[in-house]
């Protein structure tokens, strides 16, 4: 029994959100002074798992035992009660106040004097703290003149401060340099000797092969494998996250591909990405794959005017175009599906036809006066050709479901009689009724000879519908795919895997 | 409290205005005259209310339109004077200089020049510098109104041959009046039936969005304060004529009006919401209001807490509608 003593289990967690199930019977343990990986690509669950952990959200069904007592945390206060801590991705700090303050935030140590607080206390734990784990920060120094790994090691002690025994490491090394990831790795070992529970996220396999005594695997929200890493090698790994079929909802594509219609050359912006070059011919639809933060809507981004490119050109038909707004892109007849609708796509208090017009005044003849009736008509025919289903045209954006939103944008861009499509997450967060329209569509639209860029984060989808694959990966374009010739695994290693 | 509902709450509220006064004051307030009074009266705040109905919809507000109020009819009556061959003196004297008809049509101009100028700069230092609308309009509320007093210190410019835009009619209407209609009805045309109407809209709605449509978001900002600044300086001049003269303190505390007109006409403080029948509707309520109160001798001490009042309400009713749609 002591030898399967577990410090950490979670069973049969079950978590749903309205039709959408995240989790579904995940079963995980991970034990003191080991660091256990976790595994899967992006949104299978992971996140979700940990958020469970924390207590940010409550499981549907399934229970949480530490040292064999089950435990329920209706906030995330308790969850820190009790030991657990999660780092996440974005780093939580405020700026202004210092190492100490920020380690203390929410539990100054008290002074004799009401209302005091004892300063020197503070500062004293911290320096203990940090000789005992051997850091080498000044609690007395202010946020934001710290490094992002520095940054890390802050939110670190205030984990260590207030007890953790399980921390949880979000994609840690995903805004850190080389160096200063390596010193992470160093840390966390020593964590380890100090018998602390460590859960490590990351998609980056070297990372994981390096670090865990323990992988698991998450797919679609459900366990697909568990071991220890000597029985995990990478390939397996990989071959775990995206083991899928390929459904059978997306139409056969007979791709009738022309001459190279979009060119770019060596593309850089202030977003991270550099030297990305490649084309998309008439009649091609060509994926973008890649991790989360490896430049794919950067791309887009730089493309389209949004976040000016800082080198490199742009040819469409053959002939160089300057984009330094949006509207220069509009102008060209380029068109960008946005992956966040509600932030950048729609104006959601505004009328569905308004929306959907926005930006094709000039496109639909009535580029100085409306013509409100033919406006109507307009978004009337362009809606049954996306067929969304609105009240009536005039019904605000907000009255709409999130496929139907996007079917919405999917009309404007239409409308916009655009040459070049790009579509950033066409699929996200719609159903999968809606989903198989728009792969019909942009089928469609390519058979009339247009060419477009799919952004997505599901490769089985690339896969699907596009005719060629590119691979991001940390703002370069590490791979160029036939998609009849290749394979999810060659995908994720391209995406995941230094060189 | 339903959509519809919310709609037409301020028109109701017009009514009822109009009928209580009619019931409290049955000899006073329903007379042409007295009619025709309160339209001229809201001919000043009208205009300027429908330049701010553009401004709340992109989610911005502009206080400095009591200030640049009387700095654009100041500037106007100079122009005026000077056009009209007055030495330095006698504008500044404050003695009787006869006015030509042209120098008064190009002081006009002048003056809607001046504004328009006022409102261009408030729109570049919103969109150029990316400050809040709400600190820059505070700061030039004040620099217009010290340059005002500065102008001939502290004293006003007398301009008593510019009557025409106050007491002149055409075909029977004060011609203020028909100002307003005009610039009512232009605004509310471009507001709706135009792309820049829409762009408007989107602005104020989601900013984020009208920038990846392909809309021009800083010029359209600009332009949009631009035209408030043009309107200002026409009612600049409607109150310079008013008056016989260009006073530094004209339009203080104006602001407050305005903005309550059109927050009472149903823009959304928040943006991307109203219409210029709201306008029209808020700006006729408060002039009814202010109105009515006069005639009952209630002082404007009075009046200010009642117009006060009304804006929270209306703000409040707007709020709770919205919660209970989502």
């Amino acid at each position: 029994m002591s030898e399967n003593h577990s410090y950490l289990r979670m069973e049969q967690i079950t978590k749903t959100f309205g039709p959408v199930t995240a989790l579904k019977d995940v079963t995980f343990s991970a034990r003191p002074g080991q660091v256990h990986a976790l595994c899967g690509e992006n949104g299978a669950g992971k996140s979700t798992l940990m958020k469970v952990l924390a207590g940010v959200y409550r499981p549907d069904n399934g229970r949480i035992l530490i040292d064999e007592k089950e435990v329920s945390f209706m906030h995330p206060g308790q969850a820190l009660n009790v030991g657990i801590s999660i780092l996440y991705q974005e780093l939580d700090l405020a700026e202004d106040l210092t190492v100490y303050e920020n380690i203390f935030l929410g539990k100054e140590i008290k002074s004799s004097i009401p209302f005091v607080i004892n300063r020197k206390a503070m500062i004293s734990q911290t320096q203990k703290l940090c000789k005992q784990y051997g850091f080498d920060i000044d609690p007395m120094s202010q946020i934001r003149h710290l490094t992002t790994g520095q940054c890390q090691i802050v939110e670190l002690l205030k984990a260590l401060m207030q007890n953790a025994k399980i921390i949880v490491m979000d994609e840690p090394t995903s805004s850190l340099s080389e160096s200063e990831s390596k010193r992470l790795f160093e840390i966390i070992r020593e964590l380890r000797q100090k018998n602390l529970t460590i859960i490590y996220i990351s998609h980056r396999m070297e990372e994981v092969k390096l670090l865990a005594d323990q992988i698991s695997v998450l797919r679609d929200g459900e366990t697909v494998g568990s071991g220890p890493s000597s029985e995990m090698d990478i390939h397996k790994v990989i071959r775990l996250m995206v083991g899928r079929e390929l459904n059978e909802y997306y139409p056969p594509r007979e791709p009738k591909i022309g001459s190279v219609f979009f060119e770019a050359e060596k593309l850089a912006s202030d977003e991270g990405i550099n030297d990305i070059t490649f084309n998309v011919r008439r009649g091609e639809i060509v994926g973008i794959a890649g991790l989360v933060g490896a430049g794919r809507t950067e791309v887009a981004r730089a493309i389209f005017g949004i976040k000016p490119l800082t080198a490199g050109s742009i040819k469409i038909d053959g002939k160089t175009i300057k984009i330094k707004k949006p509207s220069d892109a509009v102008r060209n007849r380029i068109a960008f599906l946005t992956e966040d609708r509600k932030r950048s796509g729609l104006c959601l208090n505004l009328p569905c036809s308004w929306n959907m017009t926005l930006p094709n005044y000039r496109t639909i003849g009535m580029k100085t006066l409306l013509n409100l009736r033919k406006e109507e008509k307009l978004c009337q025919t362009y809606g049954e050709k996306v067929s969304v289903r609105w009240i009536r045209p005039s019904s605000p954006a907000n009255s709409l479901s999130g496929g139907n939103q996007q079917k919405l944008l999917i009309g404007r861009w239409l409308m916009a009689d655009s040459d070049f499509l790009i579509f950033d997450e066409p699929t996200r967060g719609i159903d999968i009724g809606a989903k198989k329209e728009v792969f019909i569509l942009l089928n469609e639209l390519a058979a009339e000879g247009k060419a477009i860029l799919i952004i997505s984060s599901e490769l089985q989808e690339l896969l699907g519908i596009c005719d060629r694959i590119l691979v991001m990966r940390r703002g370069r374009i590490a791979g160029n795919l036939e998609a009849t010739k290749t394979t999810q695994e060659k995908i994720m290693h391209l995406a995941a895997l230094e060189k | 409290m339903n959509r519809f509902a919310k709609q037409i709450l301020p028109f109701c509220s017009l009514i009822f205005i109009i009928s209580l006064w009619t019931f409290l004051e049955p000899d006073n307030f329903l007379t042409m005259q007295n009619l025709m009074n309160v339209l001229r009266r809201s001919s000043i705040n009208g205009i300027i209310a429908a330049g701010m109905t553009y401004v709340i919809i992109t989610s911005g507000i502009d206080l400095s339109v009591g200030s640049m109020l009387a700095m654009c009819g100041m500037i106007g009556s100079v122009a005026m004077l000077k056009f009209s061959g007055a030495s330095w003196a006698q504008v500044t004297g404050g003695n009787y200089v006869e006015l030509g008809t042209a120098a008064m049509i190009m002081g006009t101009l002048v003056g809607i020049a001046a504004g328009a100028l006022c409102g261009f700069g408030n729109g570049m230092l919103i969109t150029r510098l990316k400050l809040a609308p709400f600190i820059v309009t505070l700061g030039t509320m004040s620099i217009f109104r010290g340059a005002s007093y500065l102008m001939n210190d502290g004293k006003p410019f007398a301009v008593s041959d510019y009557a025409w835009l106050d007491i002149g009619t055409i075909i029977g209407i004060p011609s203020s009046v028909v100002l307003l209609i005009l610039i009512l009805a232009l605004a509310g045309f471009i507001l709706k039936y135009t792309p820049f109407g829409r762009y408007v809209y989107a602005i104020g709605s989601n900013v984020e969005t009208a920038f990846h449509a392909g809309i021009n978001v800083r010029n359209s900002i600009v332009i949009v304060y631009t035209m408030i600044g043009a309107f200002v300086g026409m009612a600049a001049m409607i109150t310079t004529s008013r008056a016989s003269s260009a006073q530094p303190s004209a339009g203080l505390a104006l602001e407050l009006d305005i903005i309550a007109a059109v927050i009472i006409g149903g823009c959304s403080p928040a943006g991307g919401k109203g219409t210029m029948i709201g306008t029209i509707i808020g700006t006729l309520l408060i002039s009814f209001l202010r109105n009515g109160l006069t005639l009952m001798d209630i002082s404007t001490n009075v009046q200010l807490v009642v117009i006060g009042a009304i804006i929270v309400l209306a703000v409040a009713a707007d709020q709770i509608a919205t919660k209970r749609e989502a």
